[in-house]
């Protein structure tokens, strides 16, 4: 029989409660517990989605996520998760996740998979063209600007910190000022 | 958020308006429901609709969209009447006592407006402080003077009384008094009451006048910068505290910088218009500082490889009052500005207010990179309702990017707490983390710039990257820790500096030490920090985020070794106004910090001098005291009651004036598309004649971009609905489960209809008036009937419907831009 964790404590509960004895669920929690975690390596992470910042442990074991549950160690969520946090598990075990880069061409019906490296350059060729095509380096009036006015970009706070710093050193050293992000809506 | 997730559990009265936290911040609530628990704290919930909050709530009252200004100076009004206010709070560490100029006037002397009004912008002029010869600010201590902050605030608000309130909120009268009182209470040393908004405040265009509202009832009860107090921004993403820190915002260069203009040609012209002055003697006027954190945020940029000058000129400039906030993006986007455009961890095809403008928009590019988990609304606009590819010009590279549990960083909370997160898992097929994209990207760039002729090269060929490596397959490896040290700053020269505080003692730094904090940072050139308010995330005892120490030495949940907070790890920011003037906690049982005869112990104080030095505690502010008067605004020193822009009544019943006055209208000639209409502007339209509110459900996230396709969560919550009352329904025709379609000016959208007693008709001035709500978490690419070609990913578990905001208008709030997407008109038609 495959049973769950949750599910043979379930079991296990309803086994004790209807005989009646006092006896204590730690042992067999002690004896459940790593039935699904067995030899699976831990890390901790924080929680993607709202702004609480939940602690989660995810469970790997050669190299799949085979478990994710709240963190009882953190003074946040001591363990708890809401639907979408304990969900996080879908989101690495997901066939429908993106994994090669699609191109789409001008009047295109279709998605192409391509290269990453064909793509990194058509991108920067099309950065390029579009910067060197709308760059002021002064506006009406004559002062400074050194700007490209001709690219804008939206993003973002899906990104770790480091990220969001890196990118926008990236997108100001392009001259670009329109720069927006989820905050604004 | 003033101050952070557990601290909710030492609050006595939590005031849920604006959001609803048991759906969408599930987890705050095992705090709030520990403070009911343990110390019997009551709970407020204020909304349009009977929500999950609500549910849990000692008193719950119902307020019609777009009134919340309204409500709350109904409560400034009953504060003030009943002399329940925190006085001697209100007299030290607010701008009660500033004597204002006495040109300025109020809207109830000036139909409706403040004084200043041209065309749709205000001339400030009248909106300032009356100064002495050496520009103090005169003062009145004992509040009476006719022109001072407090006379004035109280008469501004002595027209929003409780009968009025009501007929404009739809809030009965005897519930209006029922919060009024109980929140009130908190105005004693020994009571404290928090605040807990989020998207239901910010998206008005009167946005940030409803926060304004509720600061100046907090500063007005003594609730800020006390446990179990403060102003609860309770943001909907995991680290939009973060990116919002980082700059990745069009005014805002890292650390609330502002962005320079073109009319401040030298970082000399910048940061003496950016550094704030006072004559205010015992004010410390933190943001004298701002040199030392401009510069440091230029060698961030460009390392020594530019002088501080060169680096300034080479950074991109606004014109002076140019906008390029979102709206304003889609808004140019549509009329052919960009070629080029980055949606990089987005949906704006869904997330983006008017989203049939902003799909429209995206058919006017000539590229767009996309960088996202899964397919979505966004990347394959092209292939959407309604569109025909063979004519759409738009070359679109969609970028598949690791998640959040397949590489390492950092994220902050709403509580300003910086948390590190590892890499579990390698991403699926060859995703890559967005740092690694953005290097690869970055480097082709230079690359063409090196080999090619082309515009202005410096800043690319300047920038510094010392974020990791190529590894052996020859692809850049990014490395966060590389650049979490980079945010918090190093020295870039051996140097002596003076300590902080210690006039006359001396620390030595060699090159490449870390900076310990950012009162450490220098305005030469010698030091370089990404981010200052970061600055003492690492240090020599590692990266401060990783730690996961449970010590909580105060007994009031800091827990200030869990992680690392931003500022100085500082968990109630403005906690020098928890103490009194002489240093004592206004109250001891809930203490943050306390003076214990030489220094200050529990949470890193915040602008406490040492007792008795007459220092005032806010100390971001040029005065040091906190604005019940807050000139600074767009529209108003005081928030005033306007009705949204879309709204179902003819007249504002406060006062001539019916919307904000200084908002941007998109519907204006040579400003918005032939896109951009408006129903019941002026007038009631009556083809559009229910309110309509977004909101968000337990089981999604945002535009449902990563959740909808979670099979658990697509089949908790598979589709778009609208919920209306009993009474419209049986107005309507309309059954529990029918298939109806919402509809405004500017789209619509199918739904299935939830009749639900959750929400009530408001009896508005004498009229039944109609609100409905609709999820915003839905969208095409998840539903079963589109059309697959071959390749395409499909949900395992489809969803229904398209997204809320192919309803909601393109209007922004008066100062920040953020849409009005919770107050706007639609009918409702059974299909």
């Amino acid at each position: 029989m495959d049973v769950s964790r949750r599910g043979f404590l379930k079991i296990s509960g309803a086994v004790l409660a209807a005989s009646g004895l006092g006896v204590s669920l730690k042992p067999v929690s002690a004896y459940a517990q790593p039935l699904k975690i067995k030899y699976a390596k831990e890390t901790t992470t924080i929680c993607p989605y709202c702004s609480v910042g939940c602690s989660i442990i995810v469970s790997t074991r050669q190299g799949k996520v085979v478990n994710t549950e709240g963190d009882p160690d953190s003074p946040i969520n001591k363990g708890s998760l809401c639907s979408k946090g304990g969900s996080i598990y879908q989101m690495a075990v997901n066939e429908n996740r993106l994994g090669k880069p699609l191109y789409r061409e001008p009047y295109g019906t279709e998605w192409k998979e391509v290269d990453w490296e064909w793509a990194f350059e058509k991108i920067a060729e099309n950065i390029k063209n579009s910067r060197d095509a709308s760059f002021k380096v002064t506006n009406e009036k004559g002062e400074l600007v050194n700007r490209t006015e001709g690219i804008a970009s939206v993003g973002s706070a899906a990104m770790d910190l480091e990220e969001c710093f890196t990118y926008q050193k990236f997108l100001r050293s392009l001259g670009l000022v329109y720069i927006e992000h989820q905050a604004r809506i | 958020m003033t101050n952070h997730w557990v601290d909710f559990r030492n609050a006595d009265v939590i005031l849920i308006m604006g959001s609803n936290p048991a759906s969408n911040h599930p987890v705050s609530f095992k705090w709030i429901q520990e403070a009911v628990d343990k110390r019997g704290a009551r709970i407020l919930c204020v909304d349009p609709r009977f929500t999950q909050s609500a549910a849990k709530a000692h008193v719950y009252a119902p307020i019609r969209s777009g009134t919340d200004i309204a409500f709350l100076g109904g409560m400034i009004k009953y504060i003030i009447d009943n002399n329940l206010y925190f006085d001697e709070y209100v007299k030290n560490y607010t701008n009660a006592s500033f004597l204002v100029n006495p040109a300025f006037k109020l809207p109830g002397d000036n139909n409706g407006v403040f004084s200043g009004l041209e065309g749709a912008k205000y001339n400030k002029d009248t909106w300032t402080y009356q100064t002495g010869k050496d520009g103090v600010i005169l003062k009145d201590a004992t509040l009476q003077d006719p022109n001072c902050v407090f006379q004035l605030l109280k008469k501004q608000y002595s027209r929003y009384d409780v009968e009025l309130v009501s007929k404009i909120t739809g809030t009965p009268k005897d519930k209006l008094l029922e919060v009024y009182k109980e929140y009130a209470s908190t105005g004693r040393p020994d009571r404290a009451g928090v605040e807990l908004y989020a998207m239901g405040w910010t998206q008005h265009t009167v946005g940030t006048q409803n926060i304004r509202t509720m600061c100046i009832i907090q500063l007005l009860l003594g609730n800020i910068g006390i446990a179990g107090g403060g102003v609860a921004a309770m943001r909907g993403e995991s680290n939009v505290q973060g990116s919002t820190d980082h700059g990745l915002l069009f005014h805002i260069w890292p650390g609330y910088l502002g962005t320079p203009t073109a009319s401040l040609p030298t970082l000399k012209a910048y940061n003496e218009k950016r550094t704030p002055k006072t004559a205010e003697k015992n004010s410390l006027n933190w943001w004298k500082n701002f040199p030392k954190y401009s510069a440091s945020f230029l060698r961030s940029m460009f390392g020594l490889n530019a002088s501080l000058e060169e680096a300034y000129a080479m950074m991109p400039k606004l014109d002076d009052g140019m906008n390029c906030s979102w709206l304003q993006i889609f808004n140019e986007m549509y009329k052919g500005k960009f070629t080029g455009f980055f949606a990089w961890g987005m949906n704006p095809a869904c997330s983006g207010a008017h989203s049939n403008k902003v799909r429209a928009a995206l058919g006017k590019l000539d590229w767009m990179v996309n960088v996202n988990l899964f397919d979505n609304e966004t990347g394959s606009f092209w292939r959407g309702p309604g569109m025909d590819p063979k004519k759409i010009k738009t070359e679109v590279f969609m970028l598949p990017c690791a998640s959040s549990i397949e590489k390492e960083g950092s994220l902050a909370n709403s509580g300003r707490l910086q948390q590190w997160r590892y890499k579990a898992v390698n991403p699926p097929g060859v995703a890559l983390p967005d740092g690694d994209i953005m290097s690869e990207i970055f480097f082709k760039v230079k690359e063409l710039y090196a080999k090619q002729p082309g515009a202005f090269k410096d800043p690319i060929m300047k920038l510094t990257w010392p974020y990791g490596k190529k590894t052996v397959a020859g692809h850049f490896h990014y490395d966060p820790r590389m650049v979490a040290a980079e945010i918090n700053g190093f020295f870039l020269e051996d140097k002596k500096v003076e300590i902080p505080n210690k006039k006359g003692e001396f620390k030595e730094f060699k090159k490449g030490d870390l900076v310990p904090t950012f009162a450490w940072l220098q305005d030469d050139g010698s030091t370089s920090s990404g981010c200052w308010i970061y600055s003492g995330s690492v240090s020599d005892k590692g990266i401060l985020p990783m730690r996961r120490g449970l010590k909580d030495p105060t007994g009031i949940g800091l827990y200030p070794e869990w992680a690392w907070s931003w500022p100085v790890n500082r968990r109630i920011i403005y906690n020098g106004a928890s103490v009194d003037p002489n240093g004592k906690p206004w109250d001891p049982k809930r203490a943050v910090i306390s003076w214990d005869g030489t220094k200050w112990v529990g949470d890193v104080p915040d602008g406490a001098g040492d007792p008795g030095s007459g220092r005032p505690p806010f100390i971001m502010k040029p005065d040091g005291v906190a604005s019940l008067f807050g000139p600074g605004l767009a529209d108003g020193p005081f928030p005033e009651h306007y009705e949204p822009l879309e709204c179902p009544v003819e007249k504002n019943l406060m006062s001539p004036q019916k919307s904000n006055p200084v908002i941007k209208r998109f519907d204006k000639p040579g400003v918005g598309s032939d896109m951009d209409v408006y129903s019941g502007v002026g007038s009631c339209d009556p083809r559009y004649p229910f309110i309509c509110s977004t909101y968000r459900v337990s089981e999604h996230w945002q535009t449902g971009v990563l959740t909808r396709w979670c099979p658990w969560l697509a089949e908790m919550q598979p589709g778009m609905f609208v919920e209306m009352s009993v009474e419209l329904a049986r107005e309507k025709g309309i059954m529990n489960g029918d298939k109806v379609i919402v509809k405004s000016p500017r789209g619509q959208v199918e739904c299935t209809a939830i009749v639900t007693p959750r929400f009530k008709p408001f009896n508005i001035d004498g009229n039944t008036i109609h609100e409905v709500g609709i999820p915003w978490h839905f969208g095409w690419i998840t539903t079963k009937d589109r059309k697959y070609q071959p390749g395409d990913k499909k949900a395992e578990v489809f969803t229904f419907g398209d997204a809320a905001n192919l309803l909601t208008p393109t209007i922004g709030d008066a100062n920040t831009m953020i849409p009005e997407s919770k107050a706007f008109m639609v009918n409702v038609i059974k299909k």
